[in-house]
């Protein structure tokens, strides 16, 4: 019986304690840099997709929300199209742990309400930012050995020229 | 005086289901106030239209009536909870001259006969609905307030006693000296009790239970007959709180303030009591409800009458 009274004080003097509510659109709460909300594709330093088409986003997509299709552009690979179904996605971060060139990211936003289904279904233009997102030095074709327009193979950062296996002849 | 009368009959019952619907919204409030929350603050100015939204939404409702109940009962039952209510608010005096029927020299035996066809509301709901969560839960109601009626007019019969009427204006008169709630300290408290589990409010719902039955005798209801049972409901927290306020904390008397506004004051910190029993409290087991009923408050109760009775006697005597 004292413990129901002392519950019942308990409980008046939380009225005198603040709030945790966060009164959302007037007063936004704090969104951390890692937090995982809409998807984007980055750029690298030099302003071009750094995303290679490689799938490994779409394999490791639990609930299959990526769909893209892979094409090549003078030994560059670029996805022809890119598709996340964000009506599917649970934001779970797997495809930017998967990716291997940085180019998918979550972002700090989830204000991305739509009236109508099919508009939550975001193509390659409207997934693609003009920046670098949470990696701003970094370039996937600077560091990969593969030869591209304007870097000849061999020619990427800690990498040595290709060895000519003739010179090995005796 | 007849006209009067006429003009309370017909602003009484409005105001209270206003005042119902409203504090279907206060409730809320409260609630989150007393859990770190700011509760529903969008609708209107503070959110106090939230009441009306809530109210329009539940009209536009369909009004379903499942094909297996049985349908003049269904229907009656939420009738019969909305018209005891309203009618006991007849006899309760706001002030010594403004009320319906504070006059009636039975009138607390008109409120404690109104209570106990309230039950009626709750058990034919249960049992007109045809199904087992909602008889269930009619059951529990029946047990419930039939037994805590018992012991409710037991309480108050201390009451009676030191007034010596059953009127509720003679009863506000007879606390001009001191308030009832001192020398009837246990009866206020087994009233209050009583009050809860009549009201069937948390944290004696049992007969709602929403955890183990559905929501219990109104599970089968939906639509503006819900509405109906939820408004009964919060009325009937107005009812008991009034009570309270006539029975033991002196009504309309108080200093300095006008009449009107003590009772108010008064029956307001009450439905607050009420609301805050709601945010502190867990629901007992029905069987410790029962003991606690027949156990504990049913032998203070008539203690209270007793020594009620002997300290009366020993006062006429000496």
């Amino acid at each position: 019986m004292l413990g129901n009274v002392r519950t019942l004080i308990l409980t008046f003097l939380h009225a005198f304690q603040s709030r945790v509510t966060v009164q959302y659109p007037e007063e936004r709460p704090y969104l951390p840099p890692r937090y995982r909300g809409r998807i984007i594709l980055s750029r690298d330093p030099d302003g071009e997709e750094r995303c290679v088409a490689c799938n490994l986003c779409a394999v490791a997509c639990p609930v299959d929300c990526i769909s893209l299709q892979k094409t090549e552009e003078q030994g560059r690979w670029y996805p022809e199209y890119f598709r996340i179904n964000f009506s599917r996605c649970i934001f779970c971060g797997f495809c930017e742990e998967a990716c291997p060139t940085y180019a998918i990211q979550l972002t700090p936003d989830f204000e991305m309400s739509e009236y109508n289904r099919q508009n939550l279904v975001y193509e390659k233009e409207d997934l693609l930012i003009s920046g670098t997102g949470k990696y701003p030095d970094y370039s996937f074709y600077h560091v990969a050995g593969v030869g591209i327009p304007g870097k000849e193979r061999g020619t990427s950062e800690h990498e040595r020229p290709p060895v000519d296996l003739h010179t090995l002849l005796p | 005086m007849t006209l009067l009368a006429l003009v309370g009959i017909v602003i009484t019952p409005l105001v209270i289901l206003g005042l119902a619907t409203l504090l279907t919204w206060v409730e809320r409030r409260l609630l989150g106030v007393w859990q770190n929350r700011c509760g529903p603050n969008r609708v209107g100015p503070g959110g106090v239209l939230q009441a009306a939204a809530d109210g329009i939404k539940i009209l536009f409702k369909e009004d379903w009536t499942p094909p297996f109940a049985d349908k003049g009962v269904f229907v009656l039952a939420p009738a019969i909870g909305m018209m005891t209510v309203l009618l006991s608010f007849a006899v309760i005096p706001l002030t010594f001259s403004s009320s319906i029927a504070a006059g009636l020299n039975v009138g607390l035996l008109f409120v404690l006969a109104m209570m106990g066809l309230g039950v009626y509301a709750v058990v034919l709901a249960g049992w007109a609905s045809n199904s087992k969560f909602a008889l269930l839960g009619g059951m529990r109601a029946a047990a419930q307030m039939i037994s805590y009626e018992v012991f409710m007019g037991l309480a108050l019969m201390g009451v009676v006693m030191m007034t010596g009427s059953f009127s509720l204006r003679d009863i506000v008169m007879a606390q001009s000296g001191l308030w009832f709630v001192l020398p009837q300290c246990v009866g206020f408290v087994v009233f209050l009790l009583a009050g809860i589990a009549e009201t069937h409010r948390l944290p004696f719902d049992l007969p709602e239970g929403e955890n183990e039955l559905g929501a219990g005798f109104h599970t089968e209801y939906s639509g503006m007959k819900f509405g109906m049972f939820f408004i009964a409901e919060y009325a009937g927290i107005v009812l008991v709180s009034a009570l309270i306020t006539t029975l033991y904390l002196g009504g309309w008397q108080g200093p300095i303030l006008p009449a009107p506004i003590w009772f108010t004051l008064k029956t307001t910190v009450l439905i607050g009591f009420f609301i805050l029993l709601r945010a502190a409290l867990p629901r007992p087991r029905y069987d410790q409800l029962m003991a606690l009923g027949w156990k504990i408050l049913l032998p203070l109760s008539l203690l209270n009458i007793v020594v009620t009775g002997a300290v009366l006697l020993l006062h006429t005597a000496g």
